[in-house]
């Protein structure tokens, strides 16, 4: 073996993969969300449509996403291995009394919301993403583009006008934001950056961001259910 | 002087200046060759400080080690419980010291007691506990500037215990574990968790292996050797009560005891002073308060016997007694241990002492921290008072602590000579089972020094001598017929003590027997008392062997059967103890018989009649033991009588 | 007081393990919690039944040889308090507490609550120490260590080894055990000499023994009776990515 397939094999580099892999998921989460928010405009849709036709053909995004779709499943795979490892790890027989005040429910739990997660977002991109490749969307014409681009404003609009996949969507991001809570502050423990002067800087940062990024994204299917119809 | 050494002891002193003894011995001492050491074995029982250090080193030399512990892992051994520190006569402080002066404080400190080559030779060697300590990464304490800091301890005039925290022993016993562990990993050391030495086994009269109990199999193993270290540590669970760990025992001392090995001073027990008392009946032991709490806090009871139960913040100060004040101007409540633990008991006995049973004494805090401030008291002692506040619910900076002495550390234990060999050749003690460096009494910081000079720096220069007699003699049988009778006796005295099934738990006749050892072989000791205590010990061992209960199989893991063990083993050992605290008509350190004590109430020893090393041979079961004795001729330090007034 | 106690047992008569209701009449609150199991066990050995197999030695929080969960929790309910120093007076007549072993699949139970931490031996085995033999130091002052950083070592090297962080963490990881080994020695000059060595063997030695990752649950932390500080984990982190992308041997 050698040293780096060594290091990501060993319980800390698996982390490490997790970490890193996360760390980048949060990033695009923070894109998305910018993009997410050209939806609020009052535009019937043009800012959206001309941000979602930017972001699937500019060539360095494009790269850039499918470095998005490897790391999602990787960030998903390793993180079932680790919880079917960690399940082992346990042993056959638990305790009879699981006292769990020690320790937070999001950081319990992560195994869990990962997996809520992933089904969201399998739904999600089916939705959204899928029609995107597929092209079955209608054109729309937008101004800064000299050619109809394709209209993803549309489904979007649609999923938001039913009040169950809002309230599915809203719950979805409760969890994102859960696991965001304690993915976030953990990411820089797993990498090693943990120092009294910062932590509290970076818990903080970390609870901001996960609360903005549940907040945020909740916002805008409920904005636009009630105030768009 | 008419002392006659008993012709069975040779101390093996090495002649010449007390100065070069250590350093002309380490040059003349026979080798072992690198390729010869490959062919030897050395087992050592016991993983503290002694044992943990001895089997690192030895490892590194090229012995075949292998190191023997009834606990889960080394690191458990009570050696970790030392919370003070270790002295050392390093002398970074500028103050005076000096190799001399911690070897004089040691002689003085042990009441006249100690054989003066040894004590040197533990003294040269300190400086280099602190140096190897160091290098291991030992967390000591240290100053602003990175060099190690000292703090002063009792019966001492300079500033030479290096400490860590409150938690000296666990660092020093990791340390030494850490080395240890370096061994195992290199092949160097084998080592045998959770197996109890039960037995040594002597061929044609050298100790040659040992019987060990596996404790989770409960099989019986054989293990031979061309020596047998016992690093096994003290014998105070004899009281019962006392700071030790629960399952320090006696055993392996009390099983060489009986193969031959000559049992050193028995009697001599130290008692700590503060304490905190015992509570009920339940209590399984008694825990320590760090002697450092003396440097502030001030001892009292009431000055009326009626006072002992009212609220001690409303007996005023005319009505308290600050009783080691009183008697000691000079020390005050810095006299050693000895001295404090007596004045206690003295004012308990007058029906002066406090507390639900009415042993126990107040330490009070109260003047300090009007002095120096709540945050000063709780920089210098918040973990004591936290840990104080633990154990009995009440907060140190609001009431006054109750303390009262407990046994802590015995000096006694077996005979050995310079090289640390018992009277059975190629069998050697080391640390707090062997008698040798603290006379009657240690000082404080002093066990954790022994225990590491003889394992670091002693025993591997010593243990050559004999083995470089053992080139030639290859691998050790362990079908020996010596064996085999060895291990058939461990056997039978297990099927006995099944056998027995009668209605009292083993811990029922452990309590029972440090009850009789702590009323008449414990503080002070009186002729008829220690009498009393013999006959009480041998009826208490007859009813044992009669009705004692050992529930559970002896193939499976089974707590109660080895307590049974050492239990029996402790029955035997008491009444020794109070065999030699009746012969010694003197009082001295540790032994104190109230016979023998000036008007004044202290300690009287008579150094024409009492100034040697009481050896007790095992002569058989029920019978009478052999008195040796090993005359203590002093070449350097001048006897005189011990004052702190 | 009066308790009810509910304990798992396992061995000798319980072949398979179960849990055994047992009812204590007269306990004293000044009482320690292993005390409190002592007069249990008396109980059941004048019954001429097993007593109840626990291990403790020290029983002043030090050895790190007492190890049960009571109620859900290593060492029980208070904080940075091994189960020898909890005393009675923290229960209530008639409370029912349920008394367990540590659970890790490297752990195995040997007997009732007594369990087998010999990996935690073998994890310091694989390089848990500085590479000193006797009489090769140099003079312990020659060796300048800052104060407060002899503190943070010291902070770390004052774990107990007794396996609650361990016991309590959902995924039964050894992380706050080994990074407290690796940092105490990582913190001191004496240990830079193998520390990348130091800390890729024993991660490797932490991994083979069957101990779970770290998911920075932190319950480790919360329940360590040495309240070893789960920096040491981030410490760990970073010493092993460093080690492992700037080792040239091996």
């Amino acid at each position: 073996m050698s040293w780096f397939t060594k290091f990501l094999s060993s319980s800390i580099g698996q982390k490490w993969i997790m970490a890193l892999t996360g760390l980048f998921l949060m990033l695009f989460l923070v894109i998305h969300l910018i993009g997410n928010l050209q939806l609020l405009k009052d535009d019937g849709g043009e800012a959206f449509n001309t941000y979602a036709f930017f972001m699937t053909h500019n060539p360095l995004i494009k790269f850039v996403s499918i470095s998005l779709y490897l790391f999602i499943l990787w960030h998903a795979i390793q993180g079932i291995r680790l919880w079917r490892s960690n399940q082992a790890a346990r042993g056959s027989r638990g305790y009879a009394v699981n006292y769990a005040r020690s320790s937070e429910v999001s950081s319990r739990n992560m195994a869990w919301f990962g997996i809520v997660i992933f089904v969201f977002l399998l739904l999600h991109l089916y939705q959204f993403w899928l029609k995107m490749k597929l092209g079955v969307l209608p054109p729309a014409e937008v101004a800064a583009y000299d050619h109809p681009v394709q209209n993803l404003y549309l489904p979007v609009k649609e999923a938001f006008s039913n009040i169950y996949y809002v309230l599915f969507y809203v719950v979805s991001m409760v969890v994102v934001g859960f696991h965001l809570w304690h993915g976030f502050w953990s990411s820089f423990q797993t990498v090693g950056i943990n120092h009294p002067r910062y932590n509290g800087l970076i818990k903080s940062v970390g609870y901001a961001y996960a609360v903005l990024m549940a907040v945020g994204f909740s916002f805008i299917p409920v904005y636009m259910y009630f105030v768009q119809q | 002087m008419s002392i006659k050494t008993s012709p069975a002891l040779n101390s093996k002193a090495p002649s010449g200046p007390i100065s070069d003894k250590w350093s002309h011995y380490k040059s003349t001492v026979p080798l072992v060759s690198p390729n010869n050491k490959r062919r030897i074995d050395v087992i050592i029982v016991g993983s503290g400080l002694a044992g943990a250090s001895a089997a690192a080193s030895l490892g590194e030399l090229g012995y075949n080690v292998k190191v023997f512990t009834f606990h889960d892992s080394p690191r458990r051994a009570h050696s970790i419980a030392a919370q003070g520190g270790i002295n050392a006569a390093k002398n970074y402080r500028n103050d005076g010291d000096s190799v001399y002066r911690l070897f004089y404080d040691t002689i003085k400190g042990g009441d006249y007691r100690a054989r003066e080559a040894n004590v040197h030779r533990l003294a040269e060697v300190s400086g280099n506990i602190i140096d190897q300590c160091v290098a291991q990464g030992v967390p000591f304490a240290r100053e602003y500037g990175g060099l190690l800091d000292n703090r002063s301890f009792g019966g001492t005039q300079v500033s030479r215990t290096f400490y860590a925290r409150g938690q000296t022993g666990q660092q020093l016993l990791i340390g030494a574990y850490q080395a240890l562990s370096r061994q195992v990993s290199l092949g160097a050391v084998k080592l045998y968790n959770r197996h109890e030495m039960l037995d040594v086994v002597v061929v044609d009269g050298q100790c040659r292996g040992i019987i060990a109990r596996n404790l989770l199999t409960g099989e019986l193993e054989r293990h031979a050797a061309h020596a047998v270290v016992l690093a096994t540590g003290g014998y105070g669970n004899v009281f019962y009560l006392s700071t030790n760990a629960m399952m320090c025992n006696v055993t392996a001392a009390w099983r060489a005891h009986r193969r031959g090995a000559f049992f050193g001073n028995p009697c001599y027990t130290q008692i700590h002073p503060t304490c905190i008392p015992v509570s009920g009946d339940y209590q399984s032991k008694l825990t320590l308060m760090s002697e450092s709490l003396r440097n502030d806090g001030r001892c009292w009871v009431p000055k009326n016997a009626a006072d002992v139960k009212k609220n001690p913040n409303d007996i005023p100060e005319a009505d308290r007694d600050y009783y080691l004040e009183r008697r000691y101007p000079a020390f005050g409540n810095l006299v050693p241990r000895d001295i404090a633990s007596r004045a206690a008991k003295m004012v308990c006995d007058e029906g002066r002492g406090v507390g639900s049973t009415g042993l126990a004494v107040y330490l009070d805090f109260a003047d300090a921290i009007k002095r120096d401030g709540h945050a000063a008291i709780s920089a210098r002692y918040g973990n004591l008072f936290e840990m104080y506040e633990k154990i009995t619910g009440e907060d140190p900076y609001k009431m006054p602590m109750r303390i009262y002495p407990a046994v802590h550390y015995t000096m006694g234990g077996l005979w050995v000579d310079y090289e640390l060999m018992t009277t059975v050749p190629g069998l050697y003690a080391t640390g707090e089972s062997n008698f040798s460096d603290h006379g009657a009494n240690r000082l404080g910081a002093s066990a954790l020094m022994q225990g590491l000079a003889d394992g670091y720096f002693v025993l591997p220069y010593t243990i050559g001598s004999y083995l470089s007699n053992e080139i030639r003699t290859g691998a050790i049988s362990t079908n020996l017929p010596e064996f085999d009778k060895a291990e058939k006796e461990v056997r039978d005295r297990i099927e006995r003590l099944k056998a027995i099934k009668g209605k009292n738990s083993v811990e029922s006749y452990h309590r029972r027997l440090g009850k009789i050892m702590w009323d008449k072989c414990g503080m002070a000791r009186t002729e008829a008392g220690l009498k009393e205590a013999i006959q009480e010990i041998q009826a208490l061992r007859a009813d044992f062997w009669k009705d004692v209960f050992v529930p559970g199989s002896d193939a499976e893991y089974n707590p109660e059967l080895e307590k049974a063990l050492r239990v029996a083993d402790f029955l035997e050992l008491g009444e020794l103890m109070c065999e030699d605290a009746l012969h010694r008509n003197e009082s001295c350190g540790g032994h104190f018989r109230e016979e023998y004590q000036t008007p004044e109430g202290e300690a009287l020893r008579d150094d024409d009649n009492f100034m040697y090393v009481a050896a007790w041979e095992w002569k058989g079961e029920g019978q009478k033991q052999d008195l040796h004795k090993e005359s203590l001729d002093y070449e350097v330090v001048k006897v005189s009588q011990r004052s702190y007034k | 007081m009066k308790l009810n106690l509910k304990i798992w047992r396992q061995g000798g008569n319980y072949k398979n393990g179960q849990f055994v209701q047992y009812e204590l009449p007269n306990v004293n609150p000044h009482m320690s919690f292993l005390e409190m199991l002592d007069v249990l066990n008396e109980q059941l050995v004048s019954k001429r039944e097993e007593p109840v197999a626990f291990e403790h030695d020290c029983r002043e929080g030090i050895c790190g040889t007492c190890s049960m969960v009571i109620d859900g929790r290593p060492h029980g309910p208070m904080k940075g308090t091994t189960t020898c120093q909890l005393h009675m007076r923290h229960y209530n007549d008639g409370d029912t507490i349920v008394i367990e072993p540590f659970r890790a699949k490297a752990f195995p139970v040997i007997k009732d609550l007594v369990v087998d931490r010999s990996a935690f031996d073998r994890i310091i085995q694989s390089g848990g120490y500085v590479s000193v033999n006797t009489g090769q130091a140099q003079d312990a002052n020659s060796i300048p260590v800052e104060k407060d950083q002899a503190g943070r070592s010291f902070d770390a090297a004052a774990c107990i080894g007794c396996g609650a962080c361990v016991a309590a963490c959902p995924n039964a990881s050894a992380m706050l055990f080994t990074s407290a080994k690796v940092s105490h020695l990582a913190l001191l000059p004496q240990g830079q000499v193998e520390r990348k060595r130091r800390v890729l063997k024993m991660v490797a030695q932490m991994d083979k023994e069957g101990f779970g990752q770290c998911s920075n649950v932190k319950a480790c932390e919360a329940e360590c009776p040495k309240e070893i500080s789960v920096s040491n984990i981030a410490r760990m982190n970073r010493e092993y990515a460093s080690a492992a992308f700037t080792n040239e041997s091996n």
